[in-house]
């Protein structure tokens, strides 16, 4: 089991001390002072450090000093140094925990529809769990089990006979009646899922756009009714509708911890509806493969007291105050004289683009770029003079700015609060 | 088997080939000036041969480029063109699906259209859409004749057009003056 390999050290950047070969098991690398081809001896199962190690962590390995992996400090020493089969059992279960609890889990309910759907997940886990750890641990009984090796397949014994097709009866029904247990408990989670008790407080409706969440809120009065994008606030405790649909590509809504997944649709309106009874920020993502952006499209949900809730949207239903001071008056001017009128709407101004994401009230939001950023004067010109650099294939351009020109409008978009 | 070998590479070189039909770049290049074309508006020029022009060559990369055509025709409704070309078709504005170029009908004369404005209502974009943009919207309206290679023209119409989608229209290039329709033709 002993292979040869040509090593070619790289004499680049990382140079000899950063890529040295391993040496064989007992053997000095020889010819590494002399050029640039070393021929070494490298035992196979070297590499193969351990069976069950995942693939980054064998690469972690070799990367690891030579110490570690020196063929004098033995099998047992070499493991402590390297990385214990323990600790990676613990990194796993906290990683592995850590999806329990937080702003985007299923598993950390903050209303009824989503308490529901969490419940159902538990059921389902822990009975197909334990059936798994039953069908495992009669598996492993019957590979110890040694019966008679000289068996007559023609011998016959009524009575074992009976016995086995009595077990076996039993686990058919079992199985059925696991099926049909967990189907009734399904159907009747979905029931009260897309059951309408109560007439929703507000109703907001969402268009999905590749790779952002066009946000407007509808009410009877035309003159309260408005737009904003990728931040949902929701009073807590009120019913909540929302409408759904796309204006490209198909895209599902989902925020984990309040409801399930609904489709957006092109040409059809899919409506959704939940109860935030936590105030919290909730993160939702969409969670159909929608294009390059996909996984950069995410959104927020901000529920928050009735009060709260009323302030905030008569901030919203608002146009934008004038800039007050000078830089954000040039902002204003830039902005209105260079491209992004053509995509964006920032009431009180003659901007009244309706493509890219309205900007009347910009500044307060949590995020930019539908939760890809943190909203802050840097990345707003971040954003603004590299987009593609941000969002690969987004549909915001590049556009010929003036350093000054720059700087003013992300002044004037930080004052749109 | 090894008769057989050779042919198989070959074929799986030929697969592979297919893989890439075109090169689409994510990250634009940083925004320079607008390119410069120098275009004639007119078919005539004194003494013998055609105008002088001179052109830049970004519009042969942009009217090859499926994702420039497709990313024209989103704009092309994005920025309200169908507002007075409607799809194609005409309406306070010039149709755009025949063959008659007022100004000329090469991408490069198209793109200084846009970007110059026209006498009678054709609004100057200059400043207002970015260079590459303004390639894409004037790629995507010489594929609505059928001046697009048709592997790479849009395949779908989200709304009623008068024509069919940009690969199936049948090519018409421009033709100073224009072809007469059939209906304008004396009996």
């Amino acid at each position: 089991m002993r292979a040869r390999y040509d090593i070619r050290v790289s004499g680049g950047a990382f140079g000899r001390e950063g890529l040295s070969p391993l040496p064989a098991y007992g053997e000095r690398p020889s010819g590494a002072e002399g050029g640039d081809r070393v021929r070494g001896r490298l035992r196979t199962s070297l590499l193969q450090i351990r069976p069950l190690t995942p693939a980054p962590l064998r690469f972690a390995r070799l990367a690891l000093p030579r110490k570690a992996l020196s063929p004098h400090a033995g099998r047992g020493i070499r493991r402590r140094h390297a990385f214990p089969g323990h600790l990676l059992a613990l990194v796993v279960l906290v990683l592995a925990l850590s999806g329990c609890n937080g702003t985007q889990s299923a598993l950390d309910p903050a209303g009824p529809q989503a308490q529901d759907l969490a419940r159902l997940f538990w059921i389902f886990s822990a009975v197909l769990g334990a059936i798994w750890l039953a069908v495992m641990a009669a598996l492993g009984l019957s590979l110890r089990a040694h019966g008679p090796s000289n068996i007559d397949p023609l011998d016959t014994d009524p009575a074992a006979e009976r016995r086995h097709s009595v077990v076996v009866t039993i686990l058919a029904v079992a199985t059925g009646a696991t099926v049909l247990v967990l189907t009734a408990l399904s159907y009747a989670a979905q029931k009260n899922l897309f059951a309408v008790e109560e007439e929703e407080a507000v109703t907001i409706r969402v268009t999905g756009h590749q790779w952002w969440w066009e946000v407007r809120y509808e009410e009877p009065d035309a003159s309260r009714t408005f737009t904003t994008a990728n931040e949902i606030h929701v009073p807590v405790g009120q019913p909540i509708k929302v409408k759904l649909n796309s204006s490209d590509v198909i895209h599902s809504f989902w925020v984990p911890n309040l409801m399930g997944k609904q489709d957006l649709i092109t040409g059809r309106e899919n409506d959704i509806r939940f109860v935030a009874e936590r105030p919290g920020v909730y993160r939702g993502q969409c969670a159909e493969f929608c294009g390059f952006q996909h996984a950069h499209m995410g959104l927020l949900v901000v529920a928050e007291p009735q009060e709260e809730f009323d302030r905030w949207r008569d901030g919203q239903i608002k146009a934008a105050d004038p800039p007050r001071d000078p830089e954000g008056r040039k902002g204003q001017e830039a902005f209105l004289t260079k491209p992004c009128v053509m995509c964006h709407a920032v009431r009180g101004t003659p901007a009244g683009g309706r493509i890219g994401p309205e900007l009347t009230h910009v500044a307060s939001r949590r995020t930019l770029a539908a939760g890809t950023l943190p909203m802050s004067r840097g990345n707003l010109a971040a954003w603004i003079v590299d987009p593609h650099g941000v969002k690969p294939g987004v549909n915001m351009p590049l556009i010929k700015l003036e350093p000054d020109e720059l700087n003013s409008i992300a002044a004037f978009l930080e004052g749109l609060k | 088997m090894t008769r057989i070998a050779p042919l198989l590479l070959l074929a799986l070189g030929i697969a592979l080939a297919a893989c890439e039909r075109e090169d689409r770049s994510f990250r634009p290049k940083p925004v320079a000036s607008e390119t410069e074309e120098k275009i004639a508006l007119a078919p005539l020029s004194p003494g013998s041969g055609t105008p002088t022009v001179y052109t830049s060559g970004k519009g042969e990369e942009f009217e090859k480029n499926a994702y420039h055509l497709s990313q024209g025709k989103q704009l092309y409704k994005w920025f309200n063109c169908v507002g007075c070309h409607s799809n194609g078709g005409g309406g306070s504005g010039p149709p755009l699906m025949d063959d008659i170029w007022i100004y000329g009908g090469s991408i490069e004369n198209v793109v200084h259209t846009i970007r110059e404005g026209r006498p009678n209502g054709m609004p100057s974009f200059r400043g207002k859409i970015p260079d590459d943009q303004i390639w894409e919207i004037a790629a995507y309206v010489r594929s609505m004749s059928g001046n697009a290679p048709k592997d790479a023209a849009p395949s779908r119409d989200d709304h009623m057009h008068p024509h069919p989608s940009e690969n199936r229209t049948p090519t018409s290039p421009p033709v100073s003056g224009g072809t007469m329709p059939p209906s304008g033709q004396a009996p």
